[in-house]
């Protein structure tokens, strides 16, 4: 037992690939026969992903989720920012820079008020629940852009694991309240043409939300809503910690 | 080959950060500053234009598109390596500032399609 515990220790990053691909497979498993693809696999995943983070901060009383867990210290590279950042990169890959042209002054302006909108909302929540000061607030505010912008701006913000596990839990909240009500709002808001879905990608922002809510309603709208919901989180990413911190530290 | 596509990523993933770095340290933030964005726009206008040119293989998009495919797992793993027991206290507060804005949005998207309906992808 003791050889396993220390070469898995050794090996962190590639048991962290392994445990990884477990989890997700069971939140594909769970997404496609327990909630009959209502909610999609990766939602479910990074939800497990936080029970599991809960179990072993329980287990361990550490603030790291798995990575107390000597085992599974590989999770933290694999989950640490370097990987994180770049996976986030790599996505912007899709989007060509003919199409963003295309989509033209409705994206842009739905990619900033859909941004500024969540943010503000999710700030002010945030300090009616008692966190009054700049970091944290952006920080939530930033996770109601997405579950990606948050952590981004957690982490360059300094702000406590804390408040970044909120703000992830808020951007995952968002991407499956997304996916599940975009089919039934869709009418009231006319989503049924490009023009339209490439302006509610740009307001929800949540690239996985918006693609399965679009996939739920027709997947025709799907690219035009991924499009800009891809550059929703570039932009939280680079609006939350400089211009609406900066702002919002002034306000206060 | 495959490494020219994540040698790009890379490059592009360094140059934004840096730019990150010098930004905040210039508008005085004392961390990065949307060196992640940066990075996702020099990856944009710099693969369209190498594009364009025929200077980008299908193998090294590979490199990137793994990248760009594992980015959920990455997002998995950070998941599971939060402090969601603290977080948990004012679990509440997650469902209502995931919920709230959300329909704030779904609110703001008639009004916008008004504002600028000159469908040019209709």
């Amino acid at each position: 037992m003791e050889i396993v515990s220390s070469f898995f220790e050794k090996n962190g990053l590639i048991v962290a690939f392994v445990a990884v691909g477990m989890i997700s497979y069971l939140g594909f498993l769970i997404s496609k026969y327990v909630l009959k693809n209502k909610i999609p696999g990766a939602a479910v995943s990074i939800l497990l992903g936080l029970i599991v983070a809960y179990f072993a901060g329980l287990y361990t009383g550490g603030s790291k989720g798995i990575a107390d867990i000597s085992v599974f210290s590989g999770m933290s590279i694999l989950g640490g920012s370097m990987f994180r950042d770049f996976a986030i990169v790599s996505t912007a890959m899709g989007a060509s820079f003919m199409l963003i042209r295309q989509t033209g002054l409705a994206g842009a302006i739905s990619l900033v008020l859909g941004t500024t909108v969540s943010f503000v909302g999710g700030a002010i929540i945030a300090n009616l629940f008692g966190y009054h000061d700049a970091k944290s607030m952006a920080t939530i505010g930033a996770g109601a852009c997405t579950f990606i912008v948050g952590p981004v701006t957690g982490a360059a913000l300094q702000a406590s694991s804390e408040v970044i596990a909120l703000s992830i839990a808020t951007g995952v909240v968002k991407s499956i309240l997304v996916t599940i009500s975009t089919p039934l709002i869709a009418s009231y808001i006319g989503l049924n043409n490009a023009h339209t879905a490439m302006i509610y990608g740009g307001m929800m922002g949540t690239t996985s939300g918006v693609s399965a809510g679009l996939a739920a309603t027709d997947t025709k709208l799907v690219p035009y809503g991924a499009l800009t919901a891809t550059f929703a989180t570039g932009m939280g990413c680079l609006l939350c910690p400089s211009v609406f911190y900066l702002i919002l530290e002034k306000i206060l | 080959m495959v490494i020219y596509g994540v040698s790009f990523l890379g490059a592009c993933y360094i140059l934004g950060q840096i730019l990150g770095e010098y930004l905040a340290k210039w508008i005085g933030v004392k961390a990065n500053v949307g060196g992640v964005g940066f990075a996702m726009l020099f990856l944009i206008l710099a693969h369209d234009y190498f594009n364009k040119r025929n200077l980008f293989s299908a193998e090294a998009e590979k490199g990137i598109l793994f990248w760009s495919q594992m980015y959920i797992p990455v997002i998995v793993a950070m998941s599971a390596t939060q402090n969601v027991v603290l977080a948990l206290d004012s679990g509440l507060l997650a469902i209502i500032a995931g919920v709230i804005p959300v329909f704030m949005c779904f609110a703001c998207i008639p009004l916008l399609v008004k504002l600028t309906k000159s469908p040019i992808i209709d």
